[in-house]
């Protein structure tokens, strides 16, 4: 019995619990496709679920990691100011992470997406958010930078987050 | 093993150190990578990176998430599927276990689909902190030297799709902007069950090896930690090889996540909230007032959407087993009159509290002769639409507060909020709460 457990270890690469357990999530998953399979729209569906995961792996995750890559590439490259100084690094890199993410998550209000919907649902003409979410994010760098003068008028204890390594 | 074992990740500690079968083939990609594909192994540079930070991000979405399911199920259930009037209709064996649901705590279905909809876009900037702590690991070559190994793979497609498909369903549905061109609440529930399988699957692989990372560095002192070394090589590889000088600490990469769901909480609790507060959902449909005074509330589906218009000459249909009466408004309006403070709530996560009067349902069940009715069918004089009709279960026809409301604040409601007259019972999602009622069939087996 030890033996055959060992073997289907070595086989498989997992033990049976493993097996179970994913063979498990794909019985639903298999139920539900066959479920939708009906349906007009399935194709369109499936394309949104895969499409979901390489929109975020391939192009989202490129983007912003490239972004912050030039992000910091810019600012050592300003960088000859003495050591002491705080880097400003972090204090874009976050109003922008969260300007970016603002724009992803109320991305209907800001592009005035859905008007026709929108009008239907709450009988009010759509307006665009746009100049909103422009001010947050304005509001959001100019706090940051607030914070770094804040950091540089007190230099040794702002330097010391960004020194050791 | 193979000659050029240096160059992969170590393998998982779950998984057997050898290649399993067909031992071959991850052979052969070891030996034959894709171009590129050794060079990216040595680009992940960042310290951050390693198993302590992706458990403790693990850690908030194993106990946020199952709220999101949960609540978003008893959603379900809030539509009194019983009577085939929750979307999708055909579900199977994928839902709650059937069950009447309640109208007591009357705030109870504006906290569960709050609760639903806040969290859900509360956790956004984990699950993408989560996905980045871990994304080395789609870009390991080879992707599998099993089956076992192929096989938690896909079920990690299922997992990462399924979690951004709802976030952005969901997210596409509260604000009005239907691009995917599919049916949501369909799309929703099965993303949903696709998702929650992964998750269970992910959760009860990954538990252990989330545990003992956690234990391995103490919060409390990594949040008194300035520094930032990276964590010690790690079984699935996670620590990069060669990091980077660091720029950020551990600390300040959760205080930055955490920071960013305080900000989308900020920007989004204001359409649960009256007042001037919901203004505060800066960047929500929800987050606008339509208007002022007793009316000025939001409105879910306005009486030109519904192609309703205001007539004089309106009369309420009430019908028994064998007893049909029609009442004017001034009839209605003569009757004994009940006020109550109730919310009303949208499965889109927005809820507003306000003060409704009416006539009590269960006097106008008793007015056609129904001392006991079983169910209640309502009826709009919304000639399409999806919610132009619902039926009430018992106890929500027989709850004291249960209403055919004509008034609101002191008022008498404005033609986007159901006039003539519309149904307010309390924790009933707001679209079975019929506006422009027609007619109402009150039925009872005995």
């Amino acid at each position: 019995m030890r033996e055959l457990s060992a073997r289907f270890r070595t086989g498989y690469g997992s033990s049976p619990r493993h097996l179970l357990l994913v063979v498990g999530a794909f019985a639903v998953t298999a139920w539900i496709v066959l479920r939708l399979a009906g349906e007009p729209t399935a194709g369109r569906m499936l394309l949104w679920f895969v499409g979901a995961a390489v929109a975020h792996d391939f192009v989202l995750f490129p983007v912003y990691a490239l972004a912050d890559r030039t992000l910091r590439r810019t600012v050592d490259a300003r960088r000859a100011a003495p050591r002491s100084r705080p880097s400003v690094l972090n204090h874009v890199r976050f109003p922008a992470l969260a300007s970016g993410l603002l724009f992803l998550v109320y991305l209907p209000g800001i592009l005035r997406q859905g008007r026709d919907t929108y009008l239907a649902a709450t009988g009010l003409h759509r307006q665009s958010y746009l100049t909103r979410w422009l001010l947050v994010s304005a509001a959001l760098f100019l706090l940051s930078g607030a914070w770094y003068v804040l950091r540089r008028a007190r230099p040794r204890q702002g330097s010391r987050q960004d020194s050791s390594g | 093993m193979s000659g050029n074992d240096f160059t992969r990740a170590p393998e998982s500690p779950r998984t057997d150190p050898a290649d399993g079968f067909p031992r071959g083939l991850w052979r052969a990609m070891d030996r034959y990578p894709p171009p590129g594909a050794r060079g990216i192994a040595g680009r992940w540079r960042s310290p951050l990176r390693g198993p302590w930070l992706t458990s403790v991000y693990g850690a908030v979405l194993l106990a946020g998430l199952p709220l999101v399911i949960i609540t978003g199920l008893l959603d379900y259930a809030a539509y009194s599927p019983q009577f085939g009037q929750a979307f999708p209709g055909d579900v199977g064996w994928l839902r709650l276990p059937p069950f009447d649901w309640p109208t007591r705590p009357s705030w109870l279905f504006r906290v569960t689909q709050g609760l639903h909809v806040t969290l859900g876009i509360i956790l956004i900037p984990v699950v993408l902190a989560k996905l980045w702590s871990v994304i080395p690991k789609l870009f390991d070559w080879p992707p599998a030297r099993s089956l076992a190994q192929v096989l938690e793979r896909l079920s990690l497609l299922l997992l990462v799709g399924g979690i951004l498909f709802q976030i952005g369903t969901g997210l596409l549905n509260i604000q009005y902007a239907y691009l995917f061109g599919f049916d949501f609440y369909t799309a929703h529930y099965f993303g949903a069950w696709v998702f929650t399988a992964a998750f269970v699957v992910h959760v009860a692989l990954r538990l252990p090896r989330l545990v003992s990372a956690l234990r391995s560095r103490p919060l409390r002192r990594e949040l008194h930690t300035p520094t930032i070394r990276p964590e010690p090589p790690d079984p699935d590889g996670l620590v990069p090889a060669r990091p980077d000088t660091a720029t950020i600490s551990r600390r300040g990469a959760l205080t930055l996540v955490g920071g960013l769901s305080v900000l989308l909480a900020a920007l989004t609790v204001g359409q649960t909230l009256d007042g001037v507060w919901r203004r505060t959902a800066l960047l929500l449909p929800r987050g606008r007032q339509p208007g002022e005074g007793p009316n000025g509330f939001p409105v879910n589906r306005s009486a030109a959407a519904a192609g309703v218009q205001m007539t004089d000459g309106w009369r309420l249909t009430v019908r028994g087993k064998d007893r049909e009466v029609t009442l004017g408004r001034a009839q209605l309006l003569a009757m004994r009159q009940h006020t109550v403070r109730l919310p009303i709530g949208c499965v889109e996560g927005w809820s507003t509290l306000q003060t409704w009067t009416g006539v009590r349902l269960r006097d106008l069940a008793a007015l056609v002769g129904v001392s006991a009715p079983d169910s209640a069918h309502v009826r709009s004089l919304e000639r399409a639409g999806l919610f132009n009709q619902a039926t009430l279960q018992a106890n929500q026809v027989l709850d004291g507060d249960s209403l055919l409301a004509l008034r609101v604040n002191g008022a008498d409601l404005s033609l986007d909020h159901g006039y003539p007259a519309r149904v307010i019972v309390p924790a009933l999602p707001g679209v079975h709460c019929t506006k422009w009622v027609a007619d109402i069939t009150f039925r009872s087996d005995a």
